[in-house]
């Protein structure tokens, strides 16, 4: 579903971020990456939803749905998010002024025009909406409160949960989703993408935790370092890490 | 920051000149030329006495410069006062009369006056340079006792009604460009609803700047009597020229005993090239007076073009429990300026004012909300409240904040909000990773900052100051 051939990415005329970076994630997968702090995870997130800041410079990022092979980096933001892809932000944005119901309307039925499917009128989209927030056990108040204003830490990762469940992304890349969250968010969270693991879709997940991944168990797990992957392997990896922490993989180097 | 702040060629689609035989006089400013305008529009005696006193007083003054805004001077002498397009038969009045360049100009702008055509559940006065050319609706008006003509057809028609109001809210003197306008104003609209009378329809002008070198100083009387009500909308434009234009503008709206007037303004002028060359000077005077008791005075505007606005919709409110209300949404972007905000002035008891601003200042703009509340002595239990919200779009714009608030009664309640807010790259983002191109996403935004002023306007108006805040903004956000 992701292929990502030897990318190397810097900020717009800035210093190099990624360094070569190789992945693949089928259909069907859950992939971990872990590593320390500014090793480069956040920027390889931004970078599949098409961020403007950064600037690949070698590599490629290929994204197949459907047997449809794409370019993902000639696509624009909207265009990937509307083909599938979706991130849910280690640092989700305020957007004053507009509401949550608002924003995920206006949102829900731009994915739907660009897929040639009807767009739900507000009765319609009020039903699936209420459905979802019980689903992950969210207050229905927030809907009318605008978006990510003063929310807490963990309502505003709830929120993203909640976007993706009104999305219903082919391709979910969470950055970091379950910092901040208490256990019984963290377990809400856990289902809702669960929920959403069927054959053909696909789940890349950033964190620093273990716990996390006792909850969603990855296919693959794999540590970044200073803009490479050092090591690729299955859950062991991950519990190696939380055991050793990352010194001993450091200076590693690409396989 | 990547590219995404910097601004695409603006394209300004009411830009165009239409090509008219016009009735013009020489350029420059003189007691001749004052008596010239009045002669043409066969105005009654006291019309021109009053041109005069303001004229010799404006004389003796010099120009405000304590706006927030710069500009080289104006050389009154290189303007001409009065051009109007030539009717195709000698007299106007009727839309059969009109050129029909003129004509298809409005329906080019989007306001057909045809018979067919025109707006159902609108009438419209348009004004093309120093004359109206024609007035939809006005039969059905009648049949209420409403009048809604040109100005200078109530100057003939209603001489009395005229002399008793003009000046009574914004006297000939009460500012240089006010007094300027008193001076030489050509045309505007007339509205007068009788006692009782709620007006079946939204009443509007549509204002056009088509000649060159030529000012346009618009003068518009809107009189509600004792519970009457009317809603009543102006919007306008002007061709792409590289020198300034000056449109110097005086609206009095005047409401009796338990009458309600709502003024909504969607204000598109040429705003000049991205450089700032180029544009109209909107240096205008609006002001209402809550004469009657329970009146109420509402100023919607939404201030979207004009290289620099100077303009303070006030109210002054006379009657006990009288309303007054100022909703605004200014948008600079280039190096547009604007300086705009409101008084509120409580006199009687009771009385109560809002305030909501919104001001969006994009790439090198210069965007200030002044106000003025002043709650006098005797203005028992007034209470103000406002809110003055600034946005800024880029790194090089300014929003300033500028209120004045002078409390003379101690049971008054006066609050005060301010915010002040940027849309950022990382906004956008957002929103575009969420499906919503770049366009649907900074309309979110602005809707979502706007929505308190825009929900205010006429339904139909409130679509158009949308879809006219989206194309500004698109240039600016990139
Ligand atoms: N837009 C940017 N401008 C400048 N530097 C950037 C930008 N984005 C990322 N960087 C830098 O690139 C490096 C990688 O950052 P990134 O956010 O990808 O790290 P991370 O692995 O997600 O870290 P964390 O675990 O702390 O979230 C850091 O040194 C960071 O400062
Ligand atoms: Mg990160």
């Amino acid at each position: 579903m992701l292929t990502i051939k030897n990318l190397h990415a810097r900020v717009v005329e800035g210093t190099p971020i990624l360094k070569g970076i190789s992945l693949e994630v089928k259909a069907g997968e859950v992939h971990a990456i872990m590593g320390p702090n500014g090793s480069g995870k956040s920027t390889l997130a931004r970078i599949i939803a098409g961020h403007p800041d950064y600037q690949v410079t070698d590599g490629t990022i290929e994204y197949e749905v459907n047997r449809r092979r794409q370019n993902l980096l000639d696509l624009e933001p909207h265009e990937r998010a509307c083909a599938g892809i979706f991130l849910a932000f280690q640092y989700p944005v305020d957007v004053p002024g507009v509401s949550n119901a608002v924003f995920l309307r206006a949102s829900f039925n731009a994915v739907c025009r660009y897929q040639g499917l009807p767009e739900l009128d507000p009765l319609d989209f009020d039903d699936l909406l209420k459905e979802k927030l019980a689903m992950l056990d969210m207050n229905p108040a927030y809907v009318d409160r605008p978006v990510n204003v003063d929310f807490s830490g963990g309502e505003k990762k709830r929120n993203e949960i909640l976007q993706m469940a009104i999305l219903n992304p082919r391709l979910a890349v969470l950055d970091e989703t379950d910092s901040g969250l208490d256990v019984d968010s963290l377990k809400l969270v856990a289902e809702g993408v669960n929920r959403l693991r069927t054959p053909t879709n696909a789940t890349l997940m950033i964190t620093h935790y273990e716990r996390l991944l006792k909850y969603i168990r990855p296919d693959v797990v794999h540590v970044l370092d200073a803009g490479r992957i050092v090591r690729t392997g299955d859950y062991s990896l991950a519990e190696e890490v939380e055991r050793r922490g990352y010194d001993w993989l450091q200076g590693a180097g690409a396989a | 920051m990547p590219d995404t702040m910097t601004s695409t060629a603006d394209s300004y689609k009411y830009g165009f000149v239409t090509a008219v035989e016009a009735d013009t006089i020489q350029k420059g400013l003189n007691e001749d030329v004052i008596r010239l305008i009045s002669s043409k529009k066969q105005e009654p005696p006291f019309l021109l006495e009053f041109r005069l006193k303001a004229y010799r007083w404006w004389l003796e003054q010099v120009e405000p410069r304590w706006a927030h805004v710069t500009f080289p001077p104006i050389d009154y002498q290189a303007i001409r006062y009065f051009s109007a397009p030539k009717p195709a038969k000698p007299k106007l009045g009727s839309l059969s009369e009109v050129d029909p360049e003129v004509l298809a100009t409005f329906e080019r702008l989007g306001i057909p006056l045809g018979e067919q055509k025109r707006l159902s559940g609108v009438a419209v006065d348009a004004v093309f340079d120093s004359v109206s050319v024609g007035t939809t609706h006005k039969e059905v008006l009648a049949k209420h006792g409403i009048v809604f003509c040109s100005f200078s057809e109530a100057a003939r028609e209603h001489p009395a009604l005229v002399e008793s109001y003009l000046g009574s809210v914004v006297p000939f003197n009460d500012n240089y460009f006010a007094a300027l306008n008193s001076a030489v104003f050509t045309d505007g609209s007339f509205v007068f609803i009788p006692k009782g009378v709620k007006c079946p329809m939204d009443l509007s002008t549509y204002f056009r700047i088509n000649a060159a070198e030529t000012g346009q100083f618009e003068r518009t009387l809107i009189i509600a009597e004792e519970g009457a009500s009317v809603s009543y909308v102006e919007g306008c434009t002007a061709p792409m020229r590289d020198e300034n234009q000056l449109h110097a503008a005086v609206v009095e709206l005047i409401a009796l005993d338990d009458a309600t007037v709502k003024y909504s303004t969607v204000q598109n002028w040429y705003p000049g090239d991205q450089d700032g060359k180029g544009g109209i000077y909107n240096f205008v005077t609006k002001r209402g007076r809550c004469a009657g008791r329970n009146s109420k005075i509402s100023w919607t505007q939404v201030e979207a073009g004009a290289a620099i606005t100077w303009k303070y919709p006030s109210v002054i409110l006379k009657g006990d429990n009288s309303v007054g209300e100022f909703y605004s949404v200014a948008l600079t972007n280039h190096c547009m300026q604007a300086d705009t905000g409101t008084k509120m002035i409580h006199l009687g008891r009771n009385t109560r004012s809002t305030i909501v601003s919104k001001g969006i200042a994009c790439e090198r703009s210069r965007n200030s909300y002044r106000g003025l509340v002043r709650i006098t002595p005797g203005a028992e239990g007034a209470r103000n409240y406002s809110q003055c919200d600034s946005m800024l779009v880029g790194d090089a714009c300014e929003a300033n904040t500028f209120p004045y608030i002078e409390v003379g009664n101690n049971t008054a309640v006066v609050e005060h909000e301010a915010t002040t807010s940027k849309i950022s790259a990382e906004q956008l983002f957002y929103l575009q990773s969420r499906g919503l191109d770049k366009e649907a996403a900074v309309s979110l935004l602005v809707n979502g900052f706007c929505k308190d002023v825009f929900k205010t306007l006429p339904l139909e108006f409130s679509v158009e100051a949308v879809r006219l805040l989206e194309m500004k903004l698109e240039s600016s956000v990139g």
